[in-house]
């Protein structure tokens, strides 16, 4: 039987509004999934709090849905207990990089082979409308009625800079673009981060689709070349008339999980307990 | 000839006060004595004033006591701060190069023996840091000992050193062994009786013995971030991880460290994270999402003096509360806190068991006095029977083809239910944060919500056919009744030795398990008692406080200490006396 997204249905259906750029994402993700060849059983997609995190209510798929925040921690534990199983995160501008900031920074620098989907809106949505860590300058939400002052959070420039080994953005518009990235973030051996620009119908009237569809353009159509940093800089710091899409950054690194010695073999949840050594280590205190 | 020596060395911070302090316990516990090692040091690196303190005895014993036989001062502080401890003609042992002390300078009298430790040291081309190899050398003649048990301890503590570094450790200790011999021949006073030569005896630390436990409990991943007291756990899991195939990972913070470990636990290894209480209080909020998702954790925190940064190197009690009542919403855990380096072995295996047996959140709590002292435990007690218990795994083959496994299914007497883990062919289930319904979705029903609550609670029930009563020392007739708690227990136990010389009886009912509370026994046992005494290292009464919140008996003596010392039994013998 060959797989298909429909092995993802769940019998709730979406509560997101209608028109909510989640949906493109969501889309994308399971057709991503296919593609790598996962299904219901294969992997674990761990989600964090907010409006993209209702995503597992209606995914079927191993979940974890965690705390506000710390997704990034949960996703590293489970793949280092078994780093055969496929990790996906769903996450969102505030949850990885409000409450889970911190967090991000160390998995970046750790490399872990893990997927990273930011769900990044300028808002959080769940809540009804307060400035987001990627909310920019002058945006006028519930938090921030004169406007937001604090210069926004770049979550590309922060990832490259942190050492993500994947860095890429997406738009929640262009699925088959996003699902080519997420599927080659999938498929990346180590720490991937698929920025998605996504509007936000009832909380962002700023950057809705029109205006994202007016300003968006794709890297590779310019053979834009993702391996070097400082250009990969240079581009993630591109933000106005022209918003670059598709792949910033790549780079082949040994994973959190390589370095690992006793993960040589097979995953720690395959490995019996075992006391061989036990007499030897009591010797060590004698 | 004595049958208990009790032995300082005082120090900057960085002259290998510790290790000598290991070292002595280990030599002498390879030939049959009982030993026992206490570190005091403030929070920094260089500097300042550390102090070992070392116990050794031909008999066993429960702690250290308030005397001092042998003072060795590396610094002078050292024998400013400690000549009023000295018992009358204890032994100092000084550099004269660092100050010429007087007999007039203390306040009881004393043998002063300068031994020119850096002189020693200079001779044998050895550096200042040696000088503590000096001074076990001249214990070793001070207590009548045989030089050959010190020698092989320095061949066993540098043996990844080339020859030469252990072949000028030995010169220097013999130096200072031959010195006291040679200048000192008349000072017999400090020898002690020898000692039946007993099975071999492991000396370690309670985080160190909470390491083996684990080991020996399957533990497979552990993520601790750093904190006084319980590195000692960071260092056994890292020196061991690739022998024992075990993954410590070293979390960006507390809150990091036990999602981690969840993460892990859930898919499917077991899992534990060491703090303590200010790492621990950022952690609460993930202990909370293990008592919703139901996702075995052990957790060993480490006490230290509170609030917030308090002193981060000194020990305290006053943890007991806070982990029964951490964490939002309702949810069971168990707490065990074991009393010496031993118990910290077992319980901590134990809690693995426990922990899958009931899918919650387990405590071992420690304290910077067990987690830093050296105990010496016979061999025998780690090789005792041990078995891996998983609780209700399911086996991959069993679960249903139709996809109808249900992972917090509702139907089960014990609230436990059978879990798989991800990757498993037709286990897909949602590990949720959120209130769930049997397969994980989201529940905001208030028939779903109250059946789920409930099948979470029905655990409290279930745990107490594992709840062991109180453990009862002494006599159950005794005129006193001491209540204590983990590491209380041995300072309670020798003074109850103390009283007993003083032909008064006592008994002690110690916790060891403290949640859920063994409250029928605990009624039992305390409404017989002729006088109570409540013993604990915090300020308010912590396990008074328990006790009268589940049985409704109220201990009206208290005999508290909070100053980050661990108890005198002599304290305990002198609060019994004052209160009569």
């Amino acid at each position: 039987m060959t797989l298909n997204s429909s092995v993802f249905a769940a019998n709730h259906l979406p509560t997101w509004c209608p028109g909510c750029g989640d949906y493109g994402i969501w889309t994308a993700l399971k057709e991503a999934l296919v593609k790598q060849g996962i299904g219901s059983d294969d992997g674990l997609v761990v989600y964090g709090v907010g409006c993209h995190g209702n995503m597992y209510n209606w995914m079927n798929i191993y979940g974890f849905a965690g705390l506000h925040g710390r997704t990034l921690p949960v996703a590293q534990g489970v793949k280092l207990a078994n780093h055969k199983l496929p990790v996906v995160v769903v996450s969102g501008d505030g949850d990885c990089l409000g409450e889970g900031g911190n967090h991000f920074l160390h998995a970046a620098k750790r490399n872990p082979d893990i997927t990273v989907i930011l769900h990044d809106n300028q808002v959080y949505g769940l809540t009804t409308g307060q400035a987001s860590p990627t909310a920019k300058i002058g945006f006028v939400t519930k938090s921030t009625p004169d406007g937001a002052v604090d210069a926004p959070i770049n979550p590309l420039l922060l990832a490259i800079a942190a050492g993500a080994t994947y860095v890429a953005r997406g738009f929640a518009g262009d699925t088959p673009g996003l699902i080519k990235l997420m599927s080659d973030a999938v498929e990346h051996k180590g720490f991937a981060v698929v920025d998605v620009l996504q509007p936000c119908v009832t909380f962002n009237k700023v950057n809705t689709y029109q205006w994202y569809r007016q300003r968006v353009y794709r890297l590779e159509d310019e053979k834009y070349v993702p391996d070097n940093k400082m250009k990969a800089i240079e581009r993630a710091m591109e933000w106005g008339d022209r918003i670059p899409i598709g792949l910033f950054y790549k780079e082949i690194r040994p994973t959190s999980e390589d370095h690992e010695p006793a993960l040589t073999g097979d995953p720690l949840i395959r490995v019996p307990v075992a006391s061989e050594h036990f007499d030897s280590v009591l010797q060590e205190f004698v | 000839m004595r049958d208990s020596i009790i032995w300082k060395i005082g120090g900057e911070a960085g002259f290998g006060i510790m290790s000598a302090g290991t070292m002595m316990a280990r030599a002498f516990a390879r030939v049959g004595y009982h030993t026992m090692v206490t570190n005091e040091y403030p929070s920094l690196i260089r500097g300042g004033h550390n102090l070992i303190t070392v116990r050794i005895s031909p008999k066993y014993f429960e702690s250290m006591n308030r005397e001092v036989h042998i003072l060795v001062a590396l610094h002078n502080p050292c024998i400013e701060l400690h000549k009023d401890e000295l018992n009358e003609n204890a032994l100092v042992v000084y550099d004269p190069k660092d100050h010429e002390w007087q007999a007039s300078d203390f306040p009881k009298p004393v043998h002063l023996l300068p031994v020119p430790l850096m002189e020693l040291v200079n001779t044998l081309n050895g550096s200042p840091v040696m000088r503590n190899t000096v001074t076990l050398g001249v214990t070793l003649a001070l207590v009548g000992a045989d030089f050959s048990i010190l020698e092989s301890i320095i061949r066993d503590q540098f043996k990844k050193k080339k020859q030469p570094v252990i072949d000028s450790n030995i010169a220097l200790a013999k130096s200072g062994y031959d010195y006291v011999k040679k200048h000192f021949p008349d000072e017999t006073s400090m020898y002690l009786s020898k000692a039946e030569k007993k099975e071999p005896q492991l000396i370690l630390n309670a985080s160190e013995a909470v390491g083996l436990g684990a080991y020996r409990g399957g533990v497979k991943f552990a993520a601790i971030y750093p904190m006084t007291p319980i590195n000692s756990v960071i260092s056994f899991f890292a020196d061991h991880a690739k022998q024992l195939k075990i993954v410590y990972k070293q979390p960006e913070d507390e809150i990091s460290g036990i999602n981690m470990a969840l993460g892990a636990s859930f898919a499917g290894v077991r899992s534990m994270v060491a703090s303590s209480g200010g790492g621990f209080a950022l952690m609460v909020e993930g202990l909370s999402l293990a008592g919703i998702m139901e996702v075995p954790i052990v957790i060993n925190l480490g006490m230290r003096v509170g609030p917030a940064t308090g002193m981060p190197t000194w020990t305290e009690q006053g943890e007991l509360q806070f982990v029964i009542h951490a964490g939002h919403g309702e949810f069971p855990r168990i707490v065990l806190a074991p009393s010496d380096a031993a118990e910290a072995f077992e319980l901590t295996a134990n809690a693995f068991n426990l922990a899958d047996r009931y899918q919650t959140p387990v405590f071992v709590l420690t304290d910077k006095y067990l987690a830093e002292s050296h105990w010496c435990v016979p061999m025998s007690h780690f090789k005792k029977e041990y078995t891996v218990e998983r609780g209700k795994m399911v086996n991959e083959s069993d679960l249903p083809a139709d996809r109808s496994y249900k992972r917090y299914r509702l139907d089960v007497d014990d609230g436990v239910s059978p879990r798989s883990i991800p990757g498993m062919k037709n286990g897909v289930f949602f590990s949720n944060s959120y209130e769930h319904n049997e397969k994980g979705y989201v529940t905001e029903l208030a028939s779903e919500r109250v059946a789920m609550a409930n099948k979470r609670l029905k655990k409290f029930n279930a745990m107490k056919k594992d709840v062991p009563a109180p453990h009862v020392y002494g006599d159950k007739n005794a005129d006193i009744t001491f209540v204590s708690w983990g590491s209380s227990r041995g300072p309670v136990i020798d003074a109850m030795e103390m009283l007993r010389a003083k032909g008064r009886t006592a008994n002690l009912v110690h916790f060891t398990w403290l949640y859920p509370f063994p409250e029928d026994e605990v009624a039992k046992l305390l409404s017989t008692a002729k006088r109570v005494i409540d013993v604990e290292q915090n300020a308010s009464g912590q396990l008074a406080a328990l006790i009268r919140e589940h049985t409704g008996l109220k201990i009206g003596e208290k005999i508290l200490k909070y100053d980050g010392r661990p108890f005198y039994p002599e304290e305990i013998v002198e609060g019994v006396e004052k209160s009569l």
